[in-house]
């Protein structure tokens, strides 16, 4: 039974920094920073960057993501998740806010394969939450990996218009566990946003 | 996954392109949002240590040597989902201007006065029943670039994370009775005015601390899971 309607969803503001994202920039302490980071965390090291831009192609100094993902087997960090314990040094959140030039960047690690509701493997993917001046509701999105062969029969991947999936895809540096991903919010080269 | 979170529940937000509010212009997607039906990625959610959070963190106003100048204040409420479940240990965030209506930003350099005690942030995690309470300075209004005369009414932003990504929530309190709810386009930017109702906290007399601080209640409600499976779209 509803009880009551839900709350309506408003602006971060340009000014969430100091409350969100300090680094250590303000006089407050930080919760969260831009990496999954812990000293015992297993599986493959990667480090996730790139620019948003508005619809003019203008870079965006003042959005902030988040990230949430499984850890190195395809595990959530969450009761919710009713199956094998994840490993239990891998949180899986981190939250970054844009610099001047409208850059970001994650470290964190590659995660392992996750059921869709049918049981079928997902690519690896970790998804993503874009909050910003201008943005009355945060955005949801998806990063995929460059490298991996279960993109091709990835079960979201396979309900985004084929020409528009490149959005999504992070593209691997040579030689580097680096994966660089622009974000658009607007435009012809608009990246997939999901209605969740 | 039992647990289906309905799209229906999100007409309450506000459309991404808001004309009014001119910053959505060039940031809200042209394109339509693509339909997906959740997985565990988006029925899960972010579990916090409990670490990053201090005792005293949901205290604005003991954050520095002296006391912040302002009207001080107790926020309240009870975080719960849209079918009436409180929600516990949700982390909630906060930050607003200070009782002049300026933030602590470099970007913000409109010509009211700093206060050396006061930030304007603060956090907390909901208790084992979804309660949560703040003590702070009564914002102020403050001016922006939107429009000719643009005053933000008073209010504090709040972040709260609920069950699963998809109930992620980030929002503004406003304060009732504000002359200037009908010019701000933010506020407005939610079509129905019974939701728009729901962003206005309530004037809380019974826990008001004598001689010491008004209190205003601001429940949020966070998008139900309906208990059965269903077809999400």
């Amino acid at each position: 039974m509803k009880s009551s309607g839900i709350t309506p969803s408003q602006t971060v503001g340009p000014f969430f920094k100091y409350g969100l994202t300090p680094n250590g920039e303000y006089a407050w302490n930080d919760a969260f920073t831009n990496s999954t980071l812990t000293p015992d965390v297993t599986g493959d090291r990667v480090r996730i960057e790139g620019r948003v831009f508005d619809g003019d192609g203008v870079a965006v100094p003042d959005v902030m993501l988040e990230i949430w993902q499984a850890d190195a087997q395809g595990r959530f960090a969450d009761p919710q998740d009713k199956r094998a314990l994840p490993n239990a040094s891998f949180r899986g959140f981190a939250r970054c806010g844009t610099d001047k030039d409208g850059h970001y960047s994650f470290e964190t690690i590659k995660p392992g394969t996750v059921p869709d509701p049918d049981g079928k493997p997902q690519a690896p993917h970790i998804v993503l939450a874009v909050f910003g001046r201008g943005m009355l509701r945060h955005l949801y999105t998806r990063i995929y990996f460059s490298d991996e062969a279960g993109n091709a029969a990835d079960p979201v991947l396979a309900v985004v218009p084929a020409d528009r999936r490149a959005t999504l895809i992070a593209t691997r540096e040579a030689g580097k566990p680096v994966y660089r991903l622009d974000l658009r919010l607007q435009g012809d080269e608009e990246t997939v946003f999901f209605d969740v | 996954m039992t647990f289906i979170y309905p799209t229906d529940s999100n007409k309450a937000h506000p459309l991404p392109l808001s004309p009014e509010y001119k910053s959505s212009i060039k940031r809200a997607p042209n394109k339509p949002l693509i339909p997906m039906r959740h997985t565990l990625s988006e029925l899960t959610g972010p579990v916090y240590g409990h670490e990053t959070v201090r005792d005293g963190d949901n205290d604005l106003t003991t954050q520095h040597k002296g006391e912040p100048i302002g009207e001080r204040i107790i926020v309240h409420g009870h975080v719960r989902d849209e079918d009436g479940r409180g929600v516990p240990n949700s982390l909630v965030e906060i930050w607003q201007a200070n009782s002049c209506g300026r933030y602590v930003h470099v970007r913000d350099q409109h010509p009211a006065p700093l206060d050396p005690n006061f930030t304007g942030a603060g956090r907390t995690v909901s208790d084992a029943a979804g309660y949560y309470r703040f003590v702070t300075i009564k914002p102020g209004a403050y001016p922006w670039g939107n429009h000719h005369n643009a005053w933000r009414p008073a209010h504090i932003h709040l972040s709260v994370f609920g069950y699963s990504f998809v109930t992620r929530l980030v929002t503004q309190m406003y304060f009732p009775n504000d002359p200037l709810f009908p010019f701000d386009p933010i506020f407005n930017s939610v079509p129905d005015e019974k939701a728009r109702a729901r962003m206005v906290s309530s004037f809380d007399l019974e826990n008001t601390k004598p001689e010491w601080a008004l209190c205003y209640r601001f429940d949020i409600v966070l998008r139900g899971k309906n208990a059965t499976p269903m077809e999400n779209h």
